[in-house]
């Protein structure tokens, strides 16, 4: 009982990393209709800036984690966000009235890009991250030990979830991106800036992102320039199981494939790990195409 | 009158290669090497080009095929206690060649079936998830060698083998694409909806795509693995299918001739480049995405034409 507890501490808190990242997949998707492969790589710029940073501000704001995490989570989001737009405007933009596959080849172009400079500028090897979660041990008794730091990822990641809610529901910003995700061009002939909102979009997305990389470095504080890899690619499961395209269904799909994968670490065997989020991809995409919350789309000559 | 053609291209080539196999010996190891690896990508390139290129089927599993091709080969020359260097061995290496591609031919039925449903980015993804499980599964597999690899390979590949089949795998795709299958392929390419309206059956031509293309990548993967003589699942990872897919990429979807020559050019590049070997996967990439904005038919695509290529292009579809 106390290592199931143990493992599903450990797979909400993979999970809720998951669904962050899923959630910036599935708005590309829903404005776009097409797979920002670049993503995950924008999580592991997040991760970087993060390590980067956190060493001047923490002084700055003397060593206090309490206010130095949020401030060095803020930093990478912004810095994210501008990064997103600029591969946007850069490498998407041009593409836009062009064929899927011409996008999506770019995109893996962009992803290469960005993990192989990211070699080049950060170094290959491992990098510690720095502590931005004060660890605290919450409960301790038998085998069973949770440390303040799972709990604070997955707060963290609930609270940017309703932001995120509040975003898309709330404001007309939010309200313009739904109307594009509709139909793009009814939506640009009621007077909606789509390059706005398509910016706005990779703002979002890549500041969701780039939270994701600092609770992941603080989570598993060994980061490195591929590490966005497998994460995009589950999170880009993720997006697909919960239906792409749908806000609630990037999160809920988050949560399983971050359960599923640590149940089965922890249970069956650690080499399974990656296929088994693969091999839930394929069973989605071939019983149910549209996802657990997706709705169907018919595909019109 | 095109497949007489490609049937004198052939014979010229096996004689060639043969030709060539007498004096490999007395070749510089290293462009040997070079070489070599250039016939393999030909053959990696030019299979992934009828699934991708001519079919128009997204796929960035290749190297899991390839890594079938290499285990079931070298799986097969162990059996026979194949050695290198002697001649029935060398004689022996097409039958463990072609069972290895027969094993990857049948990945690429099971994975073909999926390909049916999705299309575009999806497939896209399934195929990058089914090479990769074939890489965790290969991994856990103790009698493979797992993670550790697959030592102790004979080094039967020589020049021979490795243009023999650089030329029967242009030949059977230049025919292919010939044939009623080439309509097929290319009307499932341009637009699979018009085409089942015409009652073509995609179902079928998706499958030969897959079946051939993975077929071949064996054969390259069992060249490859009885080249090096070490073979491990780290070497067909993610990034291996990316590699062919840059070439395939670069030369064109659906040119040979372009995928060919992209093949050569791309394997004798980093070569040419080591002194800033770090930079290759970021050139590559660069090259894919300055590629897909100003010349999305690959440098050697439909309308190549030398004058051309540096000078300001109009516009494409």
């Amino acid at each position: 009982m106390n290592e199931f507890l143990q493992q599903l501490i450990n797979g909400l808190s993979l999970g809720s990393i998951y669904a962050l990242i899923a959630l910036g997949y599935t708005m590309v998707y829903g404005v776009l209709r097409f797979i920002n492969f670049a993503h995950g790589d924008v999580f592991m710029i997040g991760a970087f800036v993060g390590y980067y940073v956190a060493p001047y501000v923490i002084p700055m704001v003397g060593g206090s984690l309490f206010l130095a995490g949020p401030i060095v989570a803020l930093i990478a989001m912004i810095v994210c966000s501008i990064l997103g737009v600029t591969i946007e405007k850069l490498a998407y933009k041009p593409l836009r009235p062009r064929p899927k596959l011409t996008v999506l080849i770019t995109a893996i172009g962009v992803s290469l890009f960005l993990e192989f400079s990211g070699q080049l500028f950060f170094g290959p090897d491992p990098k510690p991250f720095p502590t931005l979660i004060a660890q605290t041990t919450v409960v301790e008794r038998d085998n069973l030990v949770i440390t303040s730091t799972p709990l604070i990822v997955i707060g963290t990641a609930l609270l940017l979830m309703f932001v995120l809610r509040f975003v898309v529901m709330r404001t007309r910003m939010g309200t313009a991106m739904r109307a594009v995700s509709y139909n793009q061009q009814a939506a640009s002939l009621m007077g909606i800036n789509l390059n706005t909102v398509i910016s706005f979009t990779f703002v979002l997305g890549s500041s969701l992102a780039a939270a994701g990389g600092i609770l992941y470095g603080s989570l598993y504080p060994s980061i490195n320039p591929l590490m966005g890899i497998f994460p995009g690619l589950k999170a880009f499961i993720s997006a697909v199981l919960g239906g792409i395209g749908n806000i609630p269904g990037a999160a809920l799909g988050g949560i399983i494939i971050g359960l599923v994968e640590t149940m089965v670490t922890g249970y069956l065997s650690p080499t399974y790990r990656d296929a088994i989020s693969f091999g839930i991809l394929i069973l989605i995409l071939l019983f149910k195409p549209s996802g657990i919350l997706g709705t169907n789309e018919m595909e019109k000559v | 009158m095109k497949v007489h053609r490609t049937k004198t291209l052939l014979v010229v080539t096996l004689l060639a290669s043969l030709a060539v196999s007498f004096f490999e010996k007395s070749l510089n190891p290293y462009y040997f090497t070079v070489i070599i690896y250039i016939g393999i990508n030909i053959i990696l390139a030019t299979s992934l080009n009828l699934i991708n290129g001519f079919a128009g089927q997204f796929s960035l599993g290749h190297a899991g095929f390839m890594a079938l091709g290499a285990y079931g080969a070298a799986v097969m020359t162990r059996a026979v206690d194949a050695t290198a260097g002697d001649p029935m061995s060398i004689a022996f290496l097409p039958v463990a060649l072609i069972v290895g591609g027969v094993v990857a031919a049948l990945a690429g039925l099971i994975v073909g079936i999926p390909s049916l449903r999705l299309r575009g980015d999806y497939l896209a993804i399934t195929t990058l998830g089914f090479g990769e499980i074939i890489r965790v599964v290969i991994q856990n597999i103790e009698f493979l060698g797992g993670a550790r690899g697959f030592t102790g390979i004979p080094k039967l590949t020589d020049f021979f083998w490795v243009f023999a089949f650089v030329g029967i795998v242009v030949f059977v795709i230049s025919n292919l694409i010939n044939s009623t299958y080439g309509k097929g392929f290319l009307s499932l390419r341009d637009d699979e909806i018009a085409a089942q309206a015409m009652g073509i059956d995609t179902t079928k031509y998706k499958v030969v795509a897959f079946v051939t293309g993975a077929f071949f990548a064996g054969i390259a993967g069992g060249l490859y693995a009885h080249f090096v003589s070490y073979i491990n699942p780290a070497q067909f990872s993610f990034i291996k299918s990316i590699e062919i897919v840059v070439m395939v990429i670069v030369g064109g979807m659906g040119s040979t001739v372009g995928v060919i020559l992209a093949a050569i050019i791309l394997t004798i590049l980093p070569e040419a480049l080591r002194g800033i070997a770090e930079y290759r996967m970021v050139i590559y990439s660069l090259l894919l995405i300055v590629i897909m904005i100003s010349r999305p038919q690959g440098l050697f695509g439909k309308g190549f034409n030398l004058g051309k290529l540096f000078a300001f292009k109009k516009s494409q579809a």
